[in-house]
């Protein structure tokens, strides 16, 4: 069984919901991202995605686009970020690293040097924001084995229930339910709209569903526990790098961000 | 030509795919829009009524025909093949924008949108935008880089006076792309009641294929009005291409034809520096803003800084249409820099009386280039795809500056 199942089932045999963690990588440099990186998997991330920061990052809000613009002044890429992958792995063996990116890095990479670094540096799965269905092939087709990296689908909330059953059945790793209409960061979350988006894509699918886009503290996560297998925080974790990014205290602010989160988690 | 290898009607294919490029790469939140707007337009496009009032706002409102215009004492300069220009100055708000914004203006309404928003780089689509939606009752949002308001501030005056709101973006070089990035993020937000009108052939399936469909006016009217005024086609095409869009409009009608098609690049300082736009002259085939097409990008894939005097040129992208009609080796590319643009700016304004757009000077400088090179027995045929008031302020700075 690989990661992600691994961790799912685990968590559903405990009845605990997964904490998924977005960090830009490289945010704000190489060294100080991998020491967060570390922090938040030891502090009880259960799922990672590590995001390869993109210069025209368009699904992005605020928090994010200027992690990403860090990053890259830094002289981030996407080799330098399936290094730190690797360097990961060596430090934390069991939790999946899915590498999050916008489709061009990768695109240039092309995918067969893709797939061959993703499995030399313990990546788990890819979800390429800008790579609907409609034009992944081109790209995942060419993996040796798409079950060893599958692409993580999104559904989002303006997606109509038959295109969500065709992605759903197709699905591998998990699936990422956009909350809400818009661009990653804090917004307003509709309990009521996205519980029945979230029943409608758990009857449709045999994947463990995650949510994400606008949960930033423990109360969204209990406000959303009940309808998801995971919940994704990412520009919560990302102001608090940006705020203390020269901080000593930066690690163990993360620390105790991502154990209160994960404590949401427990029910 | 035989009947294979005939590019009009061959491309995109049912997916949106221009040979390798074009396609919809965008966030799943962006996809249901793309497929409900290519069903509209799928009707639209066999609706005889909807292109019916289409025609009839170009004739009336935007005042079309635009006419082709010979540049008699441009071409006596030059010294070879005979100048003409099509005068898309003449149109209402002053460019060919105005071609496109009308087709998408009413294909929003007739898919009851209430809300348009826009990107614009040199302000004339954004212009164009706000001035549809004045006509049709719609609300306008523009978004637009804060460099380019600084360079192209009488554009941004007159989509205020027309009711629009300007939105300033400061991200990234404040420029075109990140005019787009922003349209992009606001529309995946407001995507349920809001119409994005992109103003180039740029941008995921459908937005090459129907920006197209409304630009090719251009080229239509081009074509019939040379044929009645010289017997026989030009020998040459020539336009500016940042995006493309009126350099689509042009060659299309033509892209069949036994005629040369020329189209010029911004190469800003120069395309051996890293100072210009010249995407198909020096980028790599990537995806941008939801297309494949080529684009300026680090080895790495990073979208790297462009520069360009004209602001409408200044992008990384181009739309894929383009890319496929290089990689056929139907249309010919070079670049043009800032100087020579301007010295075209100037030249047309005291031996023409026209002041043509930055853009469209560009156009013009490779046209003269070309002019002087050929025999008085060949033709070429310009797009001046806009007027210049936008730029005076701008370019007699630099005019000044360059001491041209």
């Amino acid at each position: 069984m690989n990661r992600i199942a691994k961790t799912f089932a685990a968590l559903k045999a405990k009845n605990e919901k997964a904490l998924v963690a977005y960090l830009t990588a490289g945010d704000p440099n190489y060294e100080t991202s991998l020491a967060v990186l570390k922090a938040a998997c030891d502090a009880g991330v259960d799922v990672l995605e590590m995001g390869m920061p993109f210069s025209d990052p368009t699904a992005d809000g605020q928090v994010i686009q200027d992690a990403s613009l860090r990053a890259l002044a830094h002289g981030m890429n996407l080799p330098k970020s399936l290094a730190m992958a690797k360097d990961l792995r060596k430090h934390n063996q069991s939790v999946p690293i899915i590498l999050f990116s916008y489709y061009n890095p990768l695109f240039q990479m092309g995918p067969e040097a893709l797939y061959a670094a993703c499995m030399d540096s313990g990546i788990d799965g890819i979800l390429v924001v800008d790579l609907p269905p409609e034009e992944s092939d081109e790209f995942t087709l060419k993996f040796p084995d798409p079950k060893a990296l599958p692409i993580i689908r999104l559904i989002a909330p303006t997606t109509p229930l038959a295109r969500k059953k065709a992605v759903a059945a197709k699905a591998d790793g998990f699936l990422y339910l956009i909350t809400r209409t818009g661009v990653t960061g804090v917004g307003s979350l509709d309990v009521g709209k996205i519980a029945k988006h979230a029943t409608e894509l758990h009857n449709a699918s045999n994947v463990p569903v995650c949510l994400g886009f606008g949960i930033s503290t423990a109360e969204d996560i209990r406000q959303l526990a009940p309808y998801a297998d995971g919940l994704v925080v990412g520009s919560a974790l990302v102001k608090t790098v940006a705020q203390n990014g020269d901080s000593p205290k930066l690690l163990e602010l993360v620390t105790q961000q991502v154990k209160k989160l994960k404590a949401a988690c427990l029910g | 030509m035989n009947e294979q290898n005939k590019i009009i009607g061959a491309y995109p294919d049912s997916h949106g795919h221009f040979g390798q490029f074009g396609g919809q790469y965008v966030g799943e939140t962006l996809m249901p829009a793309l497929i409900e707007l290519e069903e509209a337009y799928q009707i639209a496009r066999k609706d005889p009524a909807f292109w019916a009032q289409y025609r009839l706002m170009l004739k009336e409102y935007v005042g079309r025909p635009t006419s082709i215009d010979y540049a008699a004492r441009l071409t006596e300069m030059c010294g070879g093949a005979k100048i003409y220009l099509k005068r898309e100055d003449q149109a209402h708000t002053g460019a060919h924008k105005v071609n496109n914004t009308i087709g998408q203006g009413l294909l929003a309404k007739r898919m009851g949108k209430k809300n348009v928003i826009a990107e614009t780089g040199a302000g004339q689509h954004g212009v164009a935008t706000a001035t549809i939606a004045a006509r049709l009752g719609m609300t306008c949002k523009v978004f637009q880089g804060a460099e380019d308001i600084r360079r192209q501030a009488p554009n941004v005056q007159r989509m205020l006076l027309l009711g629009a709101e300007v939105v300033s973006v400061s991200s990234g070089t404040a420029t075109l792309k990140d005019a787009m990035n922003e349209a992009m993020r606001y529309w995946a937000a407001a995507v349920e009641d809001t119409f994005y009108v992109i103003g180039t052939v740029a941008g995921p399936h459908p937005y090459p294929l129907m920006v197209r469909d409304f630009q090719r006016v251009i080229g239509d009217e081009a074509r019939e009005q040379f044929l009645a005024r010289e017997g026989k086609l030009p020998t040459a095409l020539v336009a500016c291409v940042g995006g493309g869009s009126n350099a689509m409009g042009l060659f299309y009608p033509f892209l069949d034809d036994n005629c040369e098609i020329l189209g010029a690049e911004a190469a800003g300082d120069g395309v051996d520096t890293p100072r210009h736009s010249a995407t198909l002259t020096k980028g790599r085939v990537g995806v941008l803003h939801g297309a494949k097409s080529y684009m300026l990008q680090d080895e790495f894939g990073q979208v790297v800084d462009t520069h360009s005097i004209s602001a409408g040129l200044d992008y990384p992208g181009v739309g894929p249409e383009h890319s496929l009609l290089k990689e056929l080796g139907r249309v010919q590319y070079s670049a043009i820099t800032d100087r020579e643009a301007l010295v075209a700016f100037k030249t047309l304004a005291r031996l023409e009386g026209i002041i043509p757009a930055l853009e469209s000077s560009h156009a013009l400088a490779l046209a003269m280039k070309e002019a002087a090179k050929r025999p008085k027995t060949e033709s070429l045929l310009v797009c001046l795809s806009g007027r210049g008031d936008k730029d005076l302020n701008h370019a007699l700075e630099a005019i000044e500056k360059m001491g041209i």
